[in-house]
């Protein structure tokens, strides 16, 4: 299916277009990382195409069966870096199964939201960045703006700005800092205009619609079939959403509607991404005023959350002990095995772990949705142009990161 | 909770490829099956009318040595129109292949490329097996519980371990 071959043209019988084979990658800027294609050619026609991956590969579920269940929250953070909120709550997720513990609520709330809000980053950047690949710099420059604003958020509550860590086994690091509900809520009063302002720049050039339209097609029965989950999904018109079909934390206390589209060409899944921000955005609101106002953010175990309190691990000689057996050996998670998925802003993120009743996961098996959307590119791209594989490769949406795990 | 109306289902339809079958902690049943059965199993289970199990949401291998069978190969099965999840496991022992199930399911692809970069595990009938993670000429499968967790040294790799040439390594598959 996708071995190259360079068909040998016996003289005086030459077509003539000339076949060509070309490397597209692994450093192209439309790539988004290090992908390579390899793709063969008639002319500018695509008639085949290989997919070479593996440059970014860290063997994340080797080095995870050597680290304990907290040592590997960073990991997950450095999957798709861009939504790592996402990612952590997967992985938590699966590990709190094992253990049978659920979060308390309001940490279900800012886990929910923080979520979302990564979502929109995930997401803005795509729809900035797939203009951009086809020539149309200025999105991408004024969606930044508003990703520095997330940024900023996300800095404010976690203290960092990309690989937050922020969600924990039983909880999350800790509480909102004061001043964040207020910071958030003009964040979505801003945001709700902004996305106004980029569908007028983009949805109404018709440079754009030309190169999107109706390029790289594919129908809701192939997108099951190859895997494909998320907006590419949803955007060849299949109506699922783990958030409202298996809703986990607290989505099926939250009202929003499941953005689907019929298409399933480039446009529909941009545009499916432009209109699910303004779901988040409500997610978002809706969670800051469902939210209890006070609680726990962590579960009341000190076997498996660290103290929290910097005063505390000073000052008490038994918060000092937990902190240092924590950091040091971990905690042991009940043997058994676990499969868990969410709804990651770039489809079905799973986690499979197996403990055997040790502080380290015996095997740890990553569902990683971009890894899976990736290969439909040997179908989607056969029969169409060379610049329409730029546009096609952008809206599927690829994080080489969490392509090569 | 399992869905009662599921198992019974699955009891009906698919009860002569079953080897056992038990509820697990993630509230879905898990099948397990017999290497042969896989493929008329799986298409079964996509084509049966009460259950359309559509979308191949992942295959996992585990390494289990020193245990015999060595490997177990895991399918999770996702059902979009009924929303029901599913688990098939399939234990066999090393040297063992696999039927590959990427004529019922394409997007079997790269999973099972992935599993034989990592593991080893031969799938018969794959349209394009090659490694997908690991260069063509890496030697040895990297995720298999003797494999070395910082590999063997060699002049890329100062720190990796020594390898054991006494033993003889059959990287043969």
């Amino acid at each position: 299916m996708t071995e190259m071959t360079l068909l040998d043209k016996s003289p005086g019988n030459e077509s003539p277009i000339k076949e060509i084979l070309l490397n597209l990658g692994p450093q192209h800027p439309s790539t988004h990382g290090v992908l390579r294609l390899l793709l063969q050619m008639e002319g500018e026609k695509i008639e085949a195409l290989d997919i070479i991956i593996g440059y970014l590969h860290r063997g994340n579920e080797k080095l995870a069966e050597s680290f304990t269940y907290t040592q590997i929250i960073p990991l997950t953070d450095r999957l798709d870096y861009l939504c790592q909120p996402s990612n952590n709550l997967a992985y938590c997720l699966a590990v709190e199964k094992l253990l049978g513990i659920e979060a308390p609520e309001r940490a279900q709330y800012i886990r929910v939201m923080m979520t979302e809000l990564s979502r929109i980053s995930g997401h803005l950047l795509i729809s900035g960045a797939l203009p951009m690949d086809l020539g149309a710099m200025t999105t991408l420059l004024y969606v930044m703006r508003e990703r520095e604003m997330i940024m900023d958020l996300m800095e404010m509550a976690t203290g960092a700005r990309m690989h937050s860590s922020y969600v924990r086994v039983g909880g999350i690091r800790e509480d909102l800092p004061e001043g964040f509900t207020d910071r958030m809520l003009e964040f979505c009063r801003i945001f709700r205009a902004r996305i106004v302002d980029y569908e007028t720049l983009v949805d109404k050039n018709r440079m754009f619609l030309r190169r999107t339209r109706d390029i790289g097609v594919i129908s809701a029965v192939d997108a099951i079939d190859w895997g494909l989950s998320g907006p590419c999904l949803r955007a060849s018109g299949v109506d699922w959403d783990m958030r409202r079909d298996n809703p986990y934390e607290i989505y099926d206390r939250l009202q929003f509607d499941v953005i689907v589209r019929e298409n399933g060409d480039c446009y529909d899944r941009w545009k499916c991404r432009m209109d699910e921000m303004r779901e988040s955005v409500k997610m978002i609101e809706q969670c800051l005023a469902q939210m209890p106002k006070q609680g726990p953010v962590m579960v009341d175990m000190p076997q498996i959350a660290f103290p929290g309190d910097k005063g505390k691990v000073q000052a008490s000689m038994e918060s000092l002990i937990q902190q240092f057996q924590l950091s040091a050996y971990g905690f042991k998670v009940p043997a058994g095995e676990t499969y868990v998925s969410i709804e990651a802003p770039k489809g079905e993120l799973g986690f499979y772990i197996i403990s055997d009743g040790s502080e380290k996961p015996f095997r740890m098996k990553i569902r990683a949705p971009s890894f899976v959307n990736l290969q439909v590119l040997y179908d989607l791209c056969k029969g169409y142009y060379l610049a329409d594989v730029i546009a096609i490769v952008g809206s599927l949406d690829p994080v080489m990161k969490e392509v090569d795990k | 909770m399992p869905d009662a109306a599921l198992l019974n289902i699955l009891k009906s339809t698919c009860d002569r490829f079953i080897v056992d079958s038990f509820d697990t902690t993630d509230g879905f049943p898990c099948l397990v099956i017999e290497r042969n059965n896989i493929v008329p199993l799986c298409a079964q289970l996509k084509r049966h009318s009460d259950l359309q199990f559509n979308f191949l949401s992942d295959i996992c291998v585990v390494d289990f040595l020193p245990k015999i069978p060595r490997f177990e190969v895991l399918y999770h099965l996702y059902s979009i129109p009924y929303k029901y999840r599913l688990r098939l496991k399939c234990p066999f022992t090393e040297g063992q292949e696999i039927p590959s199930v990427t004529t019922v399911w394409r997007t079997a692809n790269w999973h099972e490329r992935e599993a034989y970069d990592m593991y080893g595990i031969v799938f018969s009938d794959h349209p394009d097996l090659r490694r997908i993670f690991m260069w063509d000429e890496f030697e040895g499968y990297p995720q298999r519980k003797d494999f070395p967790l910082r590999g063997y040294r060699d002049e890329y790799n100062p720190f990796g371990e020594e390898p054991d040439w006494s033993e003889d390594q059959d990287w043969s598959h």
